[in-house]
């Protein structure tokens, strides 16, 4: 665990909007502690999956998950290896309302020597209320074989 | 241009983020190929470089959207009900390909699968299985 909560923020910060993907989203960090890591995406025109509506892309909502899920394993782990994602299962239980961003929290509740476990959901404006789940398996890339 | 061919060009102009990933596609008869373009913004880790995880299942998902516009006869949009993504190999920063296989549209639920490949077809970089609410006509 890193034991300075410092670092552990200017790390995540810097994961957060570090990658081209998350910078282009407009990604930010929201919140981190060991295990555990949230990300908001705000809403904008470009990113709209249903013009009709102003609902924001599902794609969206994708990357953040993955993205948040990334964050978590690296703030539960001492050595800060790369993660690569193995799968991602989401399940829709509503669309996010129009116009609005999207906040990813996840949790990170295993970790074997190559295997990271992690839980996620996504709100627009109610955690208690999500939009989406997430169950995802990633592998660390720099683990022993 | 058949109808079908209307319907995909409609869905690539109509959805923003389809612009957003630079996403375009092709009818060859009844054969939808979606093809994604490398671009800088796509990149989830610099050092390797590879397209971020999100971005190939997001192209998978609205690869099967896509694939729903050409065989629907309605512009209203489905909604995604569930996605599993299987991440086989790094996607490199290459043009992306994809195809979608409408496995059963029935009256409400389609099951879709979709590949993504780079250079060679039989060597997918992910897939995914999802399950789609179809808009009804009221």
């Amino acid at each position: 665990m890193s034991a300075d909560p410092d670092s552990l923020r200017q790390m995540a910060a810097m994961m957060a909007t570090g990658a081209p993907q998350a910078a282009a989203l407009g990604f930010h960090l929201v919140s981190v502690e060991p295990g555990k890591g949230s990300i908001a995406a705000p809403w904008r025109e470009d990113l709209v999956g249903d013009p009709e509506t102003g609902v924001i892309a599902g794609g969206v909502v994708t990357t953040l998950l993955d993205h948040t899920c990334g964050l978590a394993i690296v703030s539960n782990s001492t050595q800060r290896m790369p993660t690569a994602t193995l799968d991602l299962r989401i399940d829709y239980m509503r669309a996010a309302k129009p116009r609005a961003g999207v906040t990813a929290e996840a949790h990170c509740y295993k970790v074997t020597r190559t295997i990271a476990f992690v839980r996620a959901q996504a709100w627009d404006d109610d955690p208690s209320d999500p939009i989406a789940t997430a169950q995802a398996a990633f592998v660390l890339v720099g683990a022993p074989a | 241009m058949s109808e079908a061919a209307d319907r995909l060009e409609a869905f690539l102009h109509r959805v923003p983020y389809v612009r957003f990933l630079g996403m375009r596609a092709e009818l060859a008869g009844d054969e939808m190929t979606a093809t994604l373009p490398f671009s800088e913004h796509l990149v989830g880790n610099v050092m390797l470089p590879a397209l971020h995880g999100g971005v190939l299942g997001a192209f998978l998902e609205m690869t099967a959207l896509a694939q729903l516009a050409v065989a629907q006869k309605t512009t209203r949009a489905p909604k995604t009900i569930d996605l599993t993504i299987d991440y086989l190999r790094p996607g490199r920063a290459v043009t992306t390909y994809a195809r979608a296989d409408l496995r059963k549209v029935g009256r409400r639920i389609a099951n879709i699968h979709v590949e993504a490949w780079q250079e060679a077809r039989a060597s997918p970089v992910a897939s995914l299985r999802g399950h789609f609410l179809l808009a009804t006509e009221d």
